[in-house]
């Protein structure tokens, strides 16, 4: 049984449809890509597995988003704990102007935990699954922000983690940064799908194919084409797929 | 999922109730206010009222004085500061922009509008009632209120000719024209709305004050109404405060509806203001 | 064609030096002639003496008194404008939608437009009476109704400021905290209060200023009676309101009497003065950096 997956799910802002019946689904431990080019609605379905959408005002969404056999989008949904549990990780950059220290903890902070060893504890491994623990295991009174960009983005992966996520949803996570930056944080996914379920956007093909086990091509709101990555790429079965990953348009 | 009222969750709605509360707190108290004010100062409000003059006996008062001084201010206030303060923020915004001259004008106008009203009194009071021997005339009023409202147009014209977008001003460049022409002919014009906006609120604001006036003498017992700028004056607030301070119970009726009266002008001045605001905004999307 | 450039160029730049002279002439005024007054009453009693009796046989100089009116009225106006001012800002940047922000701010603000002179009105005839009716001892002037009024009145100073304030904290952060599992109050006072702290304490700065310097609220609720107390049902005399006090008396340009206001207002601006240039480098600062 997959454990994410979505039935007929259309997405509106207002009267606008940016996603027109989008059934796919996600397995356990993989790294699924979403791409297609820019307005195709691959970030509006990212945003959907943590309710980020809910913040615009003209949204809604008909059809069945689940995550472990929950309707997400349920009445009685506690929106602050599916959040916790899917974890995201944002296009830019996105720490808070704290020490490197508060930054990890701010998730726990919320959920009223006070207990120095349970937050030292937390901070020192979150940081060493986010590959940045020798960087800054010095600095950790330092401000966030004297960090370079990709440091400060695997330091947002080490507080996405740090609140013990089973899913991680990312959000184009390199596309501010430089190639070794790049290459890190694409080496830190291949490592935490081991434990995490991944769902990453991206509109770099050559890192979808590197970083992913499976892909879901988007266009103009629909799903054109999912299935592994390997096939997506070499082989696949529809002809718009074929122009976009050679890239005919996008 | 984990129980859906947990304590942060009660924290975040106890917050929403509370903001939904304070947003309405300030209206409420001032709707009741007003609907007292109503209540007393309307009954009052006869065609007498608005031709009367001042009066021992409060049945007779009225506001004939006080009105007129009020338009006259308007119209002083209006002719005296509109061009100091459109050019001195054309100034700021369009030629100063880096140099020391300019930052330090634009610290003492952030400066000279957090200055209380009353002690533009003080200066008053020395400057045009003694030493330049204007007594307290219409025209002694105006110039203090120009110089209390000058920081408020300068700082709302300002906004309106940042609004303007560098593409109008490079377009009329491009085609030859030169600072002053484009200033003229494309900035000024599209600012417009802006700059108008900011000039009603300024008045509003001039016609409701009291305290530097009364510094500068002004609360005169006064016959007739002024015919000339070098006239002495009342105002609407003046009358009001005047009314306010006598014990007997027909003069704090006749103020209440001199409040009616001023509020009157007050709102509808804010609302136009609004009005060509949002208009405005509207029709600098760019 | 050059040279009309140049005058008028010229023309706009001595209009934006006449403010400047505003200034200059307001210093001169007040230090001129409070310097005449320094000369006749020591400082020393000025700033130590607890009783202002110019206007009495018995003369006393003491600014105290008037001090501790200005103080009193502008904290119980602070104590009303600045949990509802801030809690309107938190609400209307983080739970309320766009829509009602753009509509409800403007109409916030209608609080402030409203003339003072009518604010005393409604502090003394309607403010005072209600509270008496909770407060037996209660004087018919005194500090607490006018406060009070006053701080309706500033609310759109705090809330419009601060909004604009948390209004400019970065998007992003705010995704961040929500992303984290925050709810909208975490969010609020954890991260975007923080963020706009400088921009926050900039509009608390204002609006005290903007308390100390009210004029007529205070005239006409409170009673001009110069009292040395922090006790807010009696009736206390401010800066502002012994300016007012002398100015409908009769009092004779030159006297030492008429050179008090001067004092007084000296006084009123240093206070204020401090308080505007304080907030316009915080201001600065909060400004830069977010550019």
């Amino acid at each position: 049984m997959n454990r994410i997956y979505t039935e007929d799910v259309s997405v509106f802002y207002g009267d606008n449809q940016v996603l027109k019946n989008v059934s796919v689904s996600m397995e356990n431990n993989t790294v699924t890509a979403f791409i297609g080019p820019s307005g195709c609605g691959k970030s509006t379905f990212l945003r959907l597995f943590n309710r980020m959408n809910d913040f615009i005002g003209s949204f809604h969404k008909t059809g069945l988003v689940s995550i472990d056999n929950t309707d997400i989008y349920k009445k009685d949904i506690n929106v602050e704990d599916l959040r916790k549990k899917v974890g995201m990780v944002f296009q830019k950059p996105n720490p808070f102007p704290k020490t490197i220290y508060e930054n990890v903890i701010y998730g726990l902070r919320l959920q009223n935990i006070s207990d120095k060893k349970i937050l030292d504890e937390a901070v020192e491994t979150s940081l060493k699954r986010a590959a940045i623990w020798d960087e800054v295991k010095d600095k950790l009174t330092k401000s966030a922000l004297e960090l370079s960009g990709g440091q400060q983005q695997r330091l947002c992966i080490a507080r996405t983690l740090a609140v013990k996520p089973t899913v991680i949803l990312m959000d184009e996570p390199a596309s501010a940064l430089d190639p070794i930056s790049t290459s890190k944080i694409e080496e830190l996914i291949f490592e935490l799908k081991k434990q995490y379920t991944i769902a990453i956007v991206t509109h770099n093909m050559q890192q979808a194919a590197r970083v992913s086990d499976r892909t879901i091509f988007f266009y103009m709101g629909d799903m054109v084409e999912e299935g592994d990555t390997k096939m997506i790429f070499t082989n696949p079965k529809k002809e718009l797929t074929q122009q976009y990953i050679t890239g005919r348009f996008g | 999922m984990e129980k859906l009222f947990s304590l942060n969750h009660l924290k975040d709605k106890a917050f929403l109730i509370t903001g939904v509360i304070s947003t309405f707190f300030g209206l409420v108290v001032l709707a009741i206010f007003l609907a007292n004010i109503m209540i007393e100062g309307i009954p009052r409000l006869s065609l007498d009222f608005f031709t009367s003059l001042p009066s021992r006996r409060a049945e007779n008062a009225g506001i004939l004085i006080p009105l007129i001084g009020t338009i006259w201010i308007m119209v002083l206030t209006s002719l005296m500061v509109i061009p100091f303060g459109v050019a001195a923020a054309v100034y700021l915004e369009e030629y100063g922009a880096k140099n020391k001259l300019a930052s330090f004008v634009e610290i003492n106008i952030t400066n000279l509008a957090g200055v209380p009203s009353i002690i533009f009194g003080l200066l008053a009071l020395e400057l045009f009632v003694r030493f330049l021997g204007l007594g307290k005339s219409l025209m002694a009023g105006s110039l203090t209120l120009s110089l209390l409202v000058l920081p408020i147009i300068i700082t709302s014209t300002r906004e309106a000719l940042k609004a303007v977008p560098r593409t109008i001003r490079e377009a009329s460049y491009g085609l030859g024209a030169t600072k002053l022409q484009t200033i003229q002919m494309q900035v000024l014009p599209s600012a417009a709305g802006g700059i108008v906006t900011g000039i009603i609120l300024a008045i509003s604001r001039a016609i409701g004050e009291t305290a530097p006036l009364i510094v500068i003498g002004a609360m005169l017992y006064i016959t007739s109404p002024p015919t000339s700028p070098m006239d002495d004056f009342s105002t609407m607030p003046i009358q009001i405060f005047n009314w306010l301070s006598r014990p007997q119970k027909g003069f704090i009726v006749n103020a209440t509806a001199g409040i009616v009266v001023l509020l009157s002008i007050t709102f509808v001045l804010n609302g136009i203001a609004i009005y060509l605001r949002n208009r405005w905004q509207k029709q600098v999307k760019w | 064609m050059r040279l009309k450039e140049k005058i008028t160029e010229a023309l706009l730049q001595l209009s934006a030096i006449f403010s400047v002279l505003i200034t200059v002439a307001i210093l001169y005024v007040l230090i001129s002639e409070s310097y005449f007054f320094f000369s006749r009453v020591s400082f020393f009693e000025f700033i130590t003496a607890t009783e202002w009796t110019p206007l009495f046989t018995q003369k006393s100089y003491g600014i105290l008194p008037l001090v501790t009116g200005t103080v009193l009225t502008s904290f119980i106006a602070m104590l009303v404008a600045l949990p509802i001012g801030l809690t309107i800002a938190i609400y209307l940047n983080v739970y309320a939608s766009p829509g009602f922000k753009k509509v409800i701010k403007p109409v916030i603000e209608v609080l402030a437009a409203v003339p003072t002179v009518v604010y005393g009105y409604f502090a003394l005839m309607i403010v005072t009476p209600f509270l008496q009716g909770f407060i037996p001892g209660l004087s018919g002037f005194n500090s607490l109704s006018p406060g009070i009024v006053m701080g309706i009145m500033i609310i759109p100073m705090i809330s419009s400021l601060s909004e604009d304030a948390l209004h400019a904290v970065p998007q992003n952060l705010r995704e961040a905290s929500y992303g984290m599992g925050a709810t909208r109050f975490q969010t609020a006072f954890r991260v975007l209060v923080p963020a706009a702290s400088s921009g926050i304490i900039v509009s608390i700065i204002l609006a005290v200023s903007r308390a100390v310097g009210e004029t007529m609220i205070v005239a006409i609720a409170a009673g001009q009676q110069p009292r040395f107390t922090f006790n807010p049902f009696v009736p206390i005399e401010t800066m502002t309101t012994y300016i007012v006090k002398v100015s409908l008396g009769d009092v004779v340009h030159g006297s030492l009497e008429y050179q008090t206001i001067f004092a007084a207002g000296i006084t009123l601006f240093v206070l204020t003065f401090a308080m505007n240039i304080i907030s316009f480098y915080l201001k600065r600062k909060f400004q830069e950096k977010y550019e």
